[in-house]
């Protein structure tokens, strides 16, 4: 009996153990980024773009890559967002909810969600020496469109799930057509159809891998699609292999930009996910 | 009348239309990765480019064995740090934590996944490097730089640690309570109640969560590449330094097109991470379906 109690005991401990490993992790690296990135932050980072000798630890900021993330971000979100909501709205109100084929194209959609983004940025790569276009703004916003597409369309689809079926049968009554039908859906799910934006931004906000062969990087903010655009996370990723301190120092202040910046987008989805989760009709 | 029912037929179609062409994206992926790995397959065969070590890209020799292992090494390392944790911490979140606990726990774990990977590589940099070079090497061998394949599959494992909380926590959720209640009034404790029933009753949802967690390890590209040292060798000890796949692809982009079949070679190793990655998503995927199917029914 004493054995028994003492095991409980035992493991109860090792699991408090692992929750405070597991959810401390998010403070160690907030922390550490905070705690590193902080002294080095001014405001020549996010308002002037790099200078000359900016590599070796002359004037300058980051803020050609700020907006060229932004725009890489942006453009990758609207372009996703015109392709996923027609694509899960053909899943649910054609297809419907619990069609086979709908379901098959759920897996496969998750499927894509999880390719690496390596692999979109060396395909991306590929389609851009087919065309003959050079690594440009444009390159970078298709890739990262291929990558956030599956994030839009799953987002989506579970939040398409929750209209309740009466709603749907409602308007099928009164004789709308399916279109007009899903016009009353989207109508509902709006909140939803913002957390799904904001996931996909975060997500194409912080990734390298795909931008990385197709975006390019420049020193100079980008005027028009053709143009090579610089990302945060290469910025960050190219001065911390800088030996100077200075410019490492300034790739820790760009890592305290982006994870602001990302964990502000995080928040703002959870909370309107909450909202939302309220207000839907039961 | 008509109008809008040829509309409706209409934007049907147009619907369809780009409901097929992002699916097929995975198809054209595949397609296009093995036209352009072609060239290297013509000189070499499957078997020597996996398991030979030449690595002489301006002989044209491509052997891809010590990135493969890198891989393995760093994926190996993340899942047995990772799994034990996040099985504990699941069954702790949904068995025993209050309510309130489990409210403020959940949306940590959510931060956690939205943390960029380019964050987790600087953290490895800043905090994890210099730990396993001044305070873990030090007891197991002479010297390390900390660049190492346990740094990788350390800063990899709190990278893939909110993919398994929370596909473990949703498995678990789905265990009817009467199993648990069952168990408890024979006398069980809570303890060999998970132990004896949940462990049971989640395996295939665990399997698939491993699988997935496996995939996401394999593919992660910046972040290892940061901190694994990036040396075209063999590991043999968790403290070497190691050359993940996706590391070598992100590292010599800018080169690859001035060495003839460099890029053909290049795109062999996305092919080969693209393939392994397909196969294990699909079986895990598949696997979580079934187990929602079974839920619905």
């Amino acid at each position: 009996m004493i054995r028994r109690k003492l095991e409980e005991n035992f493991f109860k401990v090792l699991m408090l153990l692992a929750i405070v490993i597991v959810a401390g992790s998010f403070f160690l690296i907030v922390g550490t980024i905070f705690y590193k990135g902080v002294p080095f932050m001014n405001w020549d980072i996010i308002t002037k773009i790099p200078g000359g000798g900016f590599y070796i630890g002359k004037e300058g900021g980051v803020l050609n890559a700020i907006i060229g993330s932004l725009y890489i971000a942006g453009g990758a979100t609207v372009l996703g967002l015109l392709i996923s909501i027609p694509v899960a709205i053909y899943i649910n109100m054609y297809l419907g909810s619990r069609n086979v084929i709908a379901n098959s194209l759920r897996i496969a959609f998750d499927v894509l969600f999880g390719i690496p983004s390596i692999v979109y940025g060396a395909f991306g790569f590929l389609i851009m020496v087919y065309f003959g276009i050079k690594a440009s703004l444009l390159g970078g916003i298709v890739a990262v469109t291929l990558l956030v597409i599956p994030i839009l369309v799953r987002t989506l689809d579970e939040v398409i799930i929750t209209v309740p079926k009466e709603l749907r049968d409602a308007s099928l009554a009164l004789g709308a057509t399916r279109w007009e039908m899903s016009k009353v859906v989207l109508r509902q799910i709006r909140p939803g159809i913002f957390t799904a934006i904001l996931l996909s931004f975060g997500r194409a906000i912080g990734d390298v891998a795909s931008v990385l062969f197709t975006a390019g990087f420049s020193d100079n903010i980008p005027t028009s699609l053709h143009q090579p655009a610089a990302t945060l996370p290469l910025a960050i990723f190219f001065q911390l292999g800088s030996p100077v301190e200075e410019v490492q120092g300034r790739a820790y202040a760009s890592a305290l930009i982006l994870t602001i910046v990302v964990l502000i987008i995080t928040v703002l989805s959870s909370l309107l996910a909450k909202r939302f989760s309220k207000n839907k009709i039961q | 009348m008509q109008f809008r029912l040829l509309k409706d037929k209409v934007l049907s179609k147009l619907m369809l239309l780009l409901t097929i062409l992002s699916v097929s994206v995975v198809l054209v992926i595949g397609i296009g990765l093995y036209y352009k790995s072609i060239p290297v397959l013509a000189n070499s065969s499957w078997w020597t480019l996996l398991t030979s070590s030449d690595w002489k890209p301006l002989k044209g020799l491509f052997g891809f064995f010590p990135f493969i292992m890198g891989t393995l090494w760093v994926t190996g390392i993340a899942i047995i740090i990772a799994l034990p944790l996040c099985l504990l911490s699941s069954f702790y979140i949904t068995e025993y934590a209050h309510p309130r606990v489990r409210k403020v726990l959940v949306p940590f774990v959510n931060l956690l996944s939205g943390i960029p990977p380019v964050i987790f590589g600087v953290w490895g940099v800043l905090f994890i490097i210099p730990l396993i070079q001044n305070h873990i090497a030090p007891h197991f061998v002479e010297f390390s730089t900390g660049y190492s394949v346990l740094a990788g599959g350390i800063v990899l494992a709190v990278m893939i640690f909110p993919l398994i909380v929370s596909i473990v926590c949703e498995v678990l959720n789905t265990i009817p309570k009467e199993l648990k209640e069952a168990s408890l009034s024979l006398g069980a404790t809570k303890w060999e109640t998970i132990k004896k029933v949940y462990l049971r009753k989640a395996k295939p949802g665990i399997i698939a969560a491993t699988v997935l967690a496996i995939s996401r390890a394999f593919g992660e590209t910046i972040a290892v590449l940061m901190v694994c040292g990036n040396n075209a060798a063999v590991p043999h000890s968790v403290f070497d330094s190691g050359y993940p796949l996706p590391a070598l692809i992100a590292n010599n982009y800018g080169e690859m097109l001035s060495i003839p079949m460099y890029d053909s070679a290049l795109m062999f190793a996305a092919l080969l991470l693209f393939i392994i990655i397909l196969l294990f998503n699909i079986i895990s995927r598949v696997i979580l379906a079934r187990l929602e199917r079974k839920l619905a029914a």
